[in-house]
């Protein structure tokens, strides 16, 4: 869908704004919001463009630079971190070499940490696109690493 | 078809699914089939009745078993030998846990399940069939309040409960509506409030993935209440099967004309939408989640005018929490007198708990709100699972930590008011000796940091403040003065910050260092010495002009 077809599907109004840069973004295959789109988004709205980055880059799930295929969302609220959040970080960065906020160099995963994911009974946590994985240990993170790494080699 | 002998239920939540089970579900349905047990014997999906962490669940009724960690090597070995043969596999039997009571086994009826009023469906009951709500007196406060009662005799009856507002403040949810209700205007809104973002809070996620038409039904007799024809449920981003069931249950109550126009041919309109959440915890807060709505930044804004006179799109709008909304329909269909059975006088009804921590049985629990901490961690968490109580942290991140000497105190509004806390959202975390209560706050720090939003200076810098102090404090290279800097800082902070996202890092501080001020001091290292403020030549050389 372009983006004129978002807004004409979702309305122009100023309250659908945040759906519609969902939309854009599940749209985008980098995962972000990319300047020339948002400043379409800003014409189409009738919004001031900085108006739209504003909103944009307020909100955690939305990305203004370029992001992998998969995104990685660490949990690293207190619950997670009393259950070993650190280490599996530190498993994470060593595995993909990559920090927080980067992307690894074949644009596969990127790696974010991320507030409460609400999956707290199973800490610690990390979300990967729109999937949960609790009770994560280095061991099991690395494989499920490995594993979707080989899939995208499939693929 | 004949009614079934027995039940099986796979709760599928965010938790379970990630367990596998889906797979289960259908592995089982299907191994069913295969022994010609189709007939008697039917699988039922339902929401989470509590246990959690134990990987997938299946309840067998009415035989009250509960099984954990089922795999699907496990699902031939059940079919045969328990359902077909009647021998329940004690290997995979949950230790501890008792299914939701069904009437055929009311003997079974467990401490745990009694006197649910959120929670009663869920787990009994497969959330994306309405039919089963409705077996279950769903939409019939509904059709009560809209046939024989008035707007204002709803909003009595809800007054007279006491209900108070479960996301965390405890507002009285009557006297929020009565403010609202009075408003002239064209269009007038009720927002539910699902943007559960507390740190250790999962109960919103439960009831929504559980048991979403009460949900539907609680903001719709809100909405006759105030008389605002037009609903949002402002969920989270994250939670996608909240979404998923929530956007199920509204399609479903519009073909049972639960929603839309002329409901129960009473003449009132009222339609649910859902407004998705994009990631920012300061949203829960009311206003910021009403500047979200309308596609802004969710930052807070300043109250007068509060929502009831102007909210969502400038219009009279009320929100309440998930919760709360779902303690309605019961207090509608059984009466004000009824609801006030349960609980302390100050606080009536039930609190939803998650309990988390390192306890044996972590958890959803719904409990008077009177009981003491002592209680939740051996009744309903079954003991330590480590080591000895150390503190527990009540309310999420931005709620109190309590030491060993709060742990007979009774959790409802007015004892913990008197004591000095707040109850906050909901979750009790437990930790044991190996937390190190500096290292907890510098991780309570930085997640407000993460999460302000930027408007007031308070809270901007505050927190960066907050972080560096406790940092050096969990890297034991603290500076002598740093405990009370800290909870001077924080004592600012609670003054001074617009919202309650800016006062509340005060809440795990200001407890900390009345519980644990001797641990903390510990941190301070003798030799590091703070170092002198001083003005570079630039600045003297501009002090001096």
């Amino acid at each position: 869908m372009t983006i004129a077809e978002i807004v004409k599907e979702r309305g122009c109004g100023r309250e659908n704004l945040i759906q519609i840069l969902h939309d854009i973004q599940d749209a985008t295959p980098d995962n972000s919001l990319h300047e020339d789109d948002l400043d379409e988004l800003a014409s189409l709205m009738n919004i001031p463009v900085a108006d739209v980055v504003s909103t944009a880059s307020f909100y955690t799930l939305f990305s203004l630079t370029p992001r992998g295929r998969h995104i990685i969302r660490l949990c690293e609220s207190p619950p997670c971190y009393i259950m070993g959040e650190e280490n599996i970080l530190a498993a994470i960065r060593e595995e993909l070499g990559v920090g927080v906020g980067e992307t690894t160099e074949d644009g596969t995963f990127t790696l974010e940490t991320t507030s409460c994911l609400g999956a707290c009974g199973v800490a610690p946590v990390m979300m990967i696109d729109d999937v949960v994985y609790g009770n994560l240990t280095e061991e099991k993170v690395t494989a499920i690493l490995r594993g979707l790494a080989a899939q995208q080699e499939v693929a | 078809m004949p009614t079934p002998r027995t039940y099986v239920m796979v709760p599928v939540d965010a938790d379970t699914v990630v367990a596998g089970a889906r797979e289960i579900k259908n592995a089982l349905s299907a191994e069913i089939g295969r022994s010609g047990m189709a007939d008697e014997i039917q699988v039922i999906e339902t929401g989470s009745f509590g246990p959690i962490n134990a990987g997938v669940i299946v309840a067998v009724q009415p035989d009250g078993v509960v099984y954990g960690n089922v795999t699907a090597e496990a699902v031939p070995e059940i079919v045969e030998e328990h359902l077909l043969k009647g021998r329940p596999l004690t290997n995979l039997i949950l230790e501890g846990e008792t299914p939701v009571p069904v009437p055929e086994s009311a003997d079974a009826r467990h401490t745990q399940f009694q006197g649910r009023i959120v929670l009663d469906n869920c787990g009994r009951i497969d959330p994306e069939r309405v039919e089963e709500y409705i077996a279950n007196d769903g939409y019939f406060a509904l059709g009560k309040a809209l046939t024989e009662m008035t707007a204002d005799g709803v909003i009595e009856e809800v007054k007279s409960a006491g209900l108070r507002g479960r996301g965390g403040a405890g507002f009285p949810t009557g006297l929020k509506w009565s403010f609202c209700a009075p408003e002239q205007a064209d269009q007038k809104y009720v927002i539910c409030n699902a943007d559960e973002g507390e740190p250790g809070t999962f109960k919103d996620r439960l009831i929504m993935e559980g048991d979403p038409h009460k949900v539907i039904e609680g903001m719709a007799l809100c909405g006759y209440a105030i008389g605002a024809t037009k609903g949002f449920v402002y969920i989270r981003g994250e939670y996608k099967l909240s979404i998923e069931r929530i956007e199920k249950a509204i399609v479903a109550a519009r073909v049972y004309g639960f929603l839309g126009t002329d409901i129960f041919g009473s003449g009132f309109d009222f339609d649910i939408e859902i407004k998705l959440g994009a990631g920012a915890y300061v949203c829960g807060e009311e206003t910021a989640l009403i500047e979200s709505m309308e596609g802004k930044r969710g930052q807070p804004r300043l109250k007068p005018p509060f929502p009831a006179q102007s909210g969502y799109l400038g219009k009279p709008t009320n929100v309440n929490n998930v919760e709360t909304l779902a303690n309605v329909p019961a207090i509608i269909r059984n009466g004000g007198a009824w609801f006030k059975n349960f609980g302390p006088s100050g606080t009536p009804g039930t609190k939803v708990y998650t309990i988390l921590g390192h306890i044996n049985r972590p958890g959803l629990i719904e409990v008077p709100a009177c009981v003491t901490l002592r209680e939740i961690i051996t009744e309903y968490g079954g003991g330590m699972k480590s080591g000895d109580f150390k503190m527990a942290q009540l309310g999420g991140t931005a709620g109190d930590i309590l030491g060993a000497e709060m742990l007979d105190v009774p959790l409802d509004y007015d004892n913990m008011q008197k004591a000095g806390h707040v109850l906050g959202s909901g979750a009790i975390l437990i930790m044991n000796e190996t937390v190190s209560v500096a290292d907890f706050l510098h991780a309570c720090m930085k997640f407000f940091l993460h999460e302000s939003c930027g408007k007031c200076n308070p809270c901007r810098n505050g927190l960066n403040y907050l972080v560096e102090v406790s940092d050096r404090l969990k890297q034991n290279g603290a500076y002598e003065g740093d405990v009370e800097l800290m909870a001077e800082v924080a004592t600012t902070l609670k003054g001074a910050a617009f919202c309650p996202l800016g006062q509340s890092p005060a809440q795990p501080i200001l407890s900390a260092t009345r519980y644990f001020k001797a641990e903390l001091e510990e941190a301070i290292d003798p030799e590091s010495v703070r170092p002198k403020f001083e003005h570079t030549s630039v600045e003297l050389a501009e002090l001096t002009e």
